[in-house]
């Protein structure tokens, strides 16, 4: 593929106003989307086959059709919190090319018939956000934004929330307690968004790569865009791929293309022509796969057939002289920090996990923790509120499987080592502990 | 011996949990919500939290720009700019305690206004993280008002190891950069001009290409 949706024109300096934005075309889509009939603009979007590129990846068009009809006040929430582990290419949308978010988000809005409607962005992004800020100004100046736009009747407001520093608040849920002013806790569902969102009102939640896919979409046509990218799985995607590749960064690919492209040729490859010890495919919240899994295809389906998800589409490589000890130690320490709270197995299991992968690291632990940690994952996997304890279940349980044996030859390592410490210790304090010498 | 068999960190009163070694008082009665006719608030933080109300339908919402006010006001959320910040929103500053202390980003403590989050998770610390942030503290050392901590991913794992400085993002920071970064950050100077994201093409090729 050499074309490009979300990333056309990209680098152009100014891109990010609105001048060069409609010079390239911008804000045409959302004067045709107007004059579309809401149910048709609602079947374009579910015939395009776009799915959510947040994470879930569950059908954006069928979302929309959900959020009941009616004069009750309806809300598009865009989620900006972009903190899955890996993930970083809604920041590179929001920083060089904001309107084109914007008016994705105010065809959504006019889709769905919400009037008032929130972009959550994370408040560590706080160069884009200013970014972000400007460009709302803008459309509010030119008159995409605000009564009765481009002649039609659709008034509709936009609103840049900016989060605080909580993983969390990318759950849809914990983000709508976030915007509301509250400790970012995910609710129980249902009721659903889309049937209890925010401020009580039907919500329509959707992530700013999603949301900057339809003007494509319309321009395309639903047929179009179905066209690119393989069947359950149309479009482009953006994947940001890090870790010990040699071009780390955002590319834009269609759906489909084999991951071992995306690694090597794309990104380079490990530095060194170092082998892959493992990849995750979806941001550290999905199960790692190995150097034997390079040749599926990188769609939705095809990684949910080798055992783990596209997620948000963040490639972490991992090369063959890293320790999973060490892997499963940050991704511990980062859920335990970010559990949360609200449900035991989460908050309990996750700091369990730390301190088990903790005493790995200092020599006390046995073999048999392993069976444990493996235990807690699978007690935690469907028994919480949300999926942040899966989410830290899920790759440690993939490590623990794939990489048995260096997990217990670490163990084994790191308990010598200890003990050889111990024993240099009491020798120079003279004393004497049966069955343990210098 | 005893050090390395425990596993569990210990705060004051050999409490596991921090904060929870620090008794309620009793004798004082629960705080109400400060008295807007006499609590005086700085006009700029007025102005800030007044800001934040109207842009939502619902008080609470300002919460959180609230709390940002307070932090920019005295350097952190402080017991007085909270107590402020209530008396504008009609709240409790309990409740705001409540919603400060579940985000990261605002200090209950007063710690520099300086702050330097050094990303510490998965990408960057395969590409040397934890390295950079015991550099970057050592040549810090006890600067007066910087506040700098390891920190989840920021969303730049594409410039790993990487730091955001006041919220610029700067990377891939070498070791041999640590001396001048920590000079810019305790002088206030732009840090790493060259090496700041904002600055970055995409590295996609078929951008390029164009
Ligand atoms: C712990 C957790 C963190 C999440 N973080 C994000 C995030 O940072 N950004 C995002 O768009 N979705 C995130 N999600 C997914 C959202 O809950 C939701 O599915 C998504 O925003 C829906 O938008 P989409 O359908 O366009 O993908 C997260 C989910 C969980 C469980
Ligand atoms: S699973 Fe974890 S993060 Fe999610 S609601 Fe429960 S405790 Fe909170
Ligand atoms: S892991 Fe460091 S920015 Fe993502």
């Amino acid at each position: 593929m050499t074309d490009t949706l979300l990333f056309t024109n990209i680098d152009e300096p100014g891109l990010n106003t609105i001048d060069v934005y409609l010079a390239r075309g911008g804000y045409e889509q959302l004067g045709r989307a107007l004059k579309m009939e809401r149910e048709d603009l609602i079947t374009e979007l579910s015939g395009s086959g776009l799915r959510g590129r947040g994470g879930a990846g569950f059908p954006m068009g069928r979302k929309a059709s959900f959020i009941p009809k009616g004069d009750m006040q309806k809300y598009v929430v865009c989620n900006a919190d972009e903190s899955e582990p890996g993930t970083f290419k809604d920041r590179e949308l929001i920083q060089k090319n904001p309107h084109q978010l914007i008016e994705g988000l105010i065809i959504a809005a006019y889709a769905i018939d919400a009037t008032i409607n929130y972009i959550y962005i994370r408040g560590e992004y706080d160069q884009q956000a200013d970014i972000l800020d400007a460009a709302i100004a803008e459309a509010r100046e030119r008159g995409f934004l605000g009564e009765k736009i481009l002649g039609s009747d659709f008034s509709v407001q936009l609103e840049l929330s900016r989060g605080a520093g909580a993983y969390i608040c990318g759950e849809e849920t914990g983000l709508l307690d976030s915007l509301e002013g509250k400790r970012g806790n995910p609710r129980l569902k249902p009721p659903f968004p889309a049937n209890e969102g925010l401020f009580n009102g039907p919500t329509l939640i959707n992530n700013v790569e999603t949301l900057s896919a339809i003007p494509s979409i319309i321009k395309l046509g639903a047929e179009g865009y179905a066209a690119i990218g393989v069947k359950d799985s149309s479009g482009t995607k953006l994947v940001s791929i890090s870790g010990n590749v040699e071009r780390p960064g955002n590319y834009e690919i269609e759906l489909g293309t084999s991951s071992r492209e995306l690694i090597y040729d794309l990104a380079g490859g490990p530095v060194d022509g170092r082998a892959i010890k493992c990849w995750f495919p979806g941001g550290s919240s999905t199960p790692v796969l190995t150097a034997d899994d390079l040749d599926i295809g990188y769609d939705y389906d095809s990684i949910a057939a080798a055992g783990s998800m596209l997620g948000s589409g963040a490639i972490i490589v991992v090369d063959e002289t890293q320790s999973v000890v060490e892997l499963a130690y940050k991704l511990a320490k980062f859920y335990s920090h970010e559990s949360c709270g609200k449900c035991t197995p989460c908050r309990e299991g996750t700091a369990w996990t730390f301190h088990m992968v903790e005493r790995i690291k200092e020599g006390t632990a046995t073999p048999m923790d392993l069976d444990i940690m493996a235990a807690v994952q699978e007690q935690i996997i469907g028994h919480c509120l949300c999926v942040l304890g899966d989410a830290m279940a899920m790759p440690i349980g993939s490590l623990i499987a794939k990489f048995r044996d260096e997990f217990e030859a670490e163990i084994e390592t790191n308990r010598n080592e200890r003990e050889r410490k111990l024993a240099e210790e009491f020798a120079a304090a003279e004393v004497e502990i049966e069955g343990i010498s210098a | 011996m005893a050090d390395a068999q425990r596993h569990v960190a210990r705060f004051t009163n050999d409490s596991r949990i921090p904060g929870w070694d620090r008794a309620a008082d009793l004798t004082k009665e629960p705080a109400v919500v400060p008295d807007a006719a006499t609590t005086e608030v700085p006009a700029e933080l007025r102005a800030a939290i007044e800001d934040a109300v109207r842009r939502f339908p619902v008080g609470d919402s300002a919460f959180i720009p609230a709390l940002y006010a307070v932090q920019e006001q005295y350097g952190w959320c402080s017991p007085e700019g909270i107590e402020q910040a209530a008396s504008v929103l009609a709240r409790t500053p309990a409740a705001l305690t409540a919603v400060a202390t579940f985000y990261d980003m605002f200090r209950m403590e007063p710690l520099g206004r300086k702050t330097v989050y050094v990303c510490t998770n998965i990408s960057c610390s395969l590409c040397g993280a934890d390295e950079l942030l015991e550099a970057l503290e050592a040549e810090l050392g006890e600067a007066p008002d910087v506040h700098i901590r390891g920190f989840e991913c920021l969303g730049a794992c594409d410039i790993a190891p990487m730091a955001s400085v006041n919220g610029i993002y700067v990377g891939p920071i070498g070791l041999d950069q640590v001396p001048e970064l920590a000079r810019q950050i305790v002088a206030g100077d732009d840090p790493l001009p060259a090496k700041q994201l904002i600055k970055r093409p995409c590295a996609d090729p078929k951008v390029a290409e164009k």
